[in-house]
């Protein structure tokens, strides 16, 4: 509701104002036509230089054999892409990363979408203390991936992690292989993620909640309806704009996994939780094969437009976008 | 505030939650946040702890002996492990970081909120279209760039590229936006340039958002991982520096755990005493996404 309205009602007042400012000319005609492009100078140049120029030279590079270490960088068309889709040379150990990245998102994203809406209706109940809680399953999310990576590296170690102790105390094995063995490895790498950015995601639940009007919940409970009913036919649908965000930044956020796989399992076993980032940077910064490397990255970057595509389309269905 | 007012307005909460809905919720509140703590109390208590103690057979929540040599193996500069190298250059690039992206994201906020020119629209436009493409994709060319300007294994690498995002210029215009206009319809009448207006009417207007904004670049910046982990080789700020201190000292756990211990500590303290920015941001980008 106020998230709709926040968005829509400043584009309105946008264009209002633009309307406006035609019609008086409040800036125009006190300005010279330079200013507004000296205000915006020192941010186009960065602009230019490290986001425009990179998106072009990357599709560029991808149609070349573009090898840092070698003088000659010959144009070749397609040839990286072929070769990926055709599985030669280690295209395998590209899809091998692929889907270890998809998995890796299957599993995190239920999770990471659900329990914080939990965690943000309960803390949404005005329960004291709320914004102690609410800070401190934050806190994790300030760390960022190196500290929580080395942390959970320690935690699910096989043999002196605390998670096996814990485990192994209250009468399970105690010996899983959090880090070098499947399933483990990826109930690990969710949980360390989910550790991680639970708050994240739950601040944003908060937040729309919030903006539900009190009204619509007392008109359902006139209607006769319990808690189960009001959460069905009001928080839910009020609340549809947020999930489709929080579903799709989660999914994006899942999709670019690095850090958790680099530093608790270093792809292990065998390359299974190596994610595609971790093969590209690999291929293009370690064996400095840029040209291949350009090609995957837009490989991945097409996947992934394409499932934000489906999202929108699929969860945003029936929806006034 | 809201809380103030007696009971039967539920304060905006789900209705009806009886006594006995509270103590649950409470009671599942309180494990969660064990879980959320733990981890924490358990990476400072080891890195107080001497190395064999940290992988014995059975944990200690005590250290025993306290220890202070993971703190000391770390300050050694026989090693290649300078964390305290690592420390300053995080500071020096986070702070330089920071200021970049606020002195560039207002004024080029500024001319696309509040000044009329034909490619605005255009712009704005493009700007935030590139919010929406996967940062993967930059990678390999913008190494290539950095190489051309000689920045490899240089704090340059880490300031000025990632200034380019389109996050801070599309965060000040929103806020920009959202002033009156009249402001600077008085000032121009006062014969006020735009550069005044934009200095000492809309800036000083617009501390909230740029707490913000700096606070989300600084954290951004002190986080980054994966681009210094290639771009910085030897001079390198702490994330990519615990990666080389984690594989450097495999078991040594007091020495890895007090280097997560030294990179937190400023994070931690800048969240305890700048929390409502830093939520209220959160809170918003994902309002306003």
């Amino acid at each position: 509701m106020a998230t709709t309205e926040g968005a829509t009602g400043s584009v309105a007042r946008t264009i209002r104002k633009a309307a406006k400012g035609s019609s008086k000319s409040v800036g125009a005609s006190h300005a010279g036509a330079l200013t507004p492009y000296l205000f915006m100078a020192p941010y186009l140049i960065l602009f230019a230089i490290f986001v425009l120029a990179p998106l072009v030279s990357a599709l560029w590079i991808s149609l070349h054999n573009w090898d840092y270490l070698l003088p000659g960088k010959p144009f070749t068309g397609l040839d990286n892409y072929t070769d990926l889709f055709s599985g030669t040379g280690t295209a395998g150990l590209f899809w091998q990363s692929m889907s270890a990245t998809a998995q890796f998102t299957l599993y995190s994203v239920p999770p990471l979408v659900l329990l914080p809406l939990g965690v943000a209706i309960v803390l949404n109940q005005k329960i004291p203390g709320q914004k102690v809680f609410r800070a401190i399953y934050f806190a994790p999310y300030v760390l960022g991936v190196a500290v929580v990576g080395i942390l959970w590296r320690y935690l699910l170690d096989p043999s002196v992690g605390l998670i096996n102790y814990y485990l192994g105390r209250i009468g399970f094995s105690g010996d899983l292989p959090w880090t070098n063995g499947l399933p483990w490895a990826w109930i690990g790498l969710v949980g360390a993620t989910v550790w991680w950015t639970l708050g994240f995601n739950t601040i944003i639940y908060l937040a729309g909640l919030q903006g539900i009007p009190r009204d619509l919940y007392e008109a359902a409970r006139v209607d006769g309806a319990n808690n189960w009913q009001a959460f069905r036919n009001v928080t839910l649908p009020q609340l549809r704009p947020v999930i489709l965000f929080v579903t799709t930044v989660t999914i994006l956020a899942s999709a670019n996994v690095f850090g958790q796989s680099y530093l608790i399992t270093q792809g292990a076993p065998g390359g299974d939780t190596r994610t595609a980032i971790m093969y590209i940077t690999d291929e293009g910064l370690g064996r400095f094969r840029m040209g291949s490397a350009a090609a995957m990255s837009i490989i991945l970057a097409a996947a992934l437009a394409i499932i934000g595509a489906l999202n929108f389309r699929f969860l945003g269905k029936g929806d006034d976008y | 505030m809201a809380q103030a007012v007696a009971s039967p307005r539920r304060g905006g909460g789900t209705p009806g939650s009886s006594k006995l809905v509270r103590y649950l919720s409470y009671a599942a509140l309180l494990v969660l946040t064990a879980v959320y703590v733990a981890p924490f109390v358990w990476m400072v208590i080891t890195s107080f702890k001497t190395n064999p103690e940290t992988t014995a057979s059975v944990p200690t929540w005590i250290p025993q002996p306290f220890s202070t040599e993971g703190y000391d193996a770390i300050r050694d500069p026989a090693l290649d492990t300078p964390v305290l190298k690592w420390f300053a250059n995080s500071v020096i690039a986070a702070v330089f970081h920071t200021l970049l992206v606020l002195a560039t994201a207002s004024t080029a906020a500024y001319a696309l909120a509040r000044l009329e020119f034909r490619a605005k629209k255009f712009i704005f436009g493009l700007i935030v279209a590139t919010l929406f493409i996967p940062p993967i994709i930059f990678l390999i060319p913008n190494y290539l760039i950095v190489d051309t300007f000689g920045w490899i294994d240089s704090l340059m690498a880490v300031i000025i590229p990632t200034a380019a995002t389109a996050f801070g210029v599309f965060f000040m215009r929103q806020f920009f936006i959202t002033l009156p206009d009249e402001l600077e319809e008085a000032a121009l009448l006062d014969g006020a340039n735009h550069w005044h207006i934009f200095s000492r009417i809309i800036m000083p207007l617009s501390k909230p958002a740029l707490a913000t904004l700096a606070i989300l670049s600084f954290l951004t910046n002190w986080n980054d991982f994966l681009w210094p982990l290639f771009v910085l080789v030897e001079n390198r700020t702490l994330p990519p520096g615990l990666a080389v201190l984690q594989s450097a000292n495999t078991t040594d756990y007091a020495i890895i755990m007090a280097g997560g211990v030294i990179a937190s500590i400023p994070v931690l303290i800048l969240f305890i005493l700048a929390q409502r920015y830093v939520i209220e941001g959160v809170a918003r980008s994902g309002l306003k996404g």
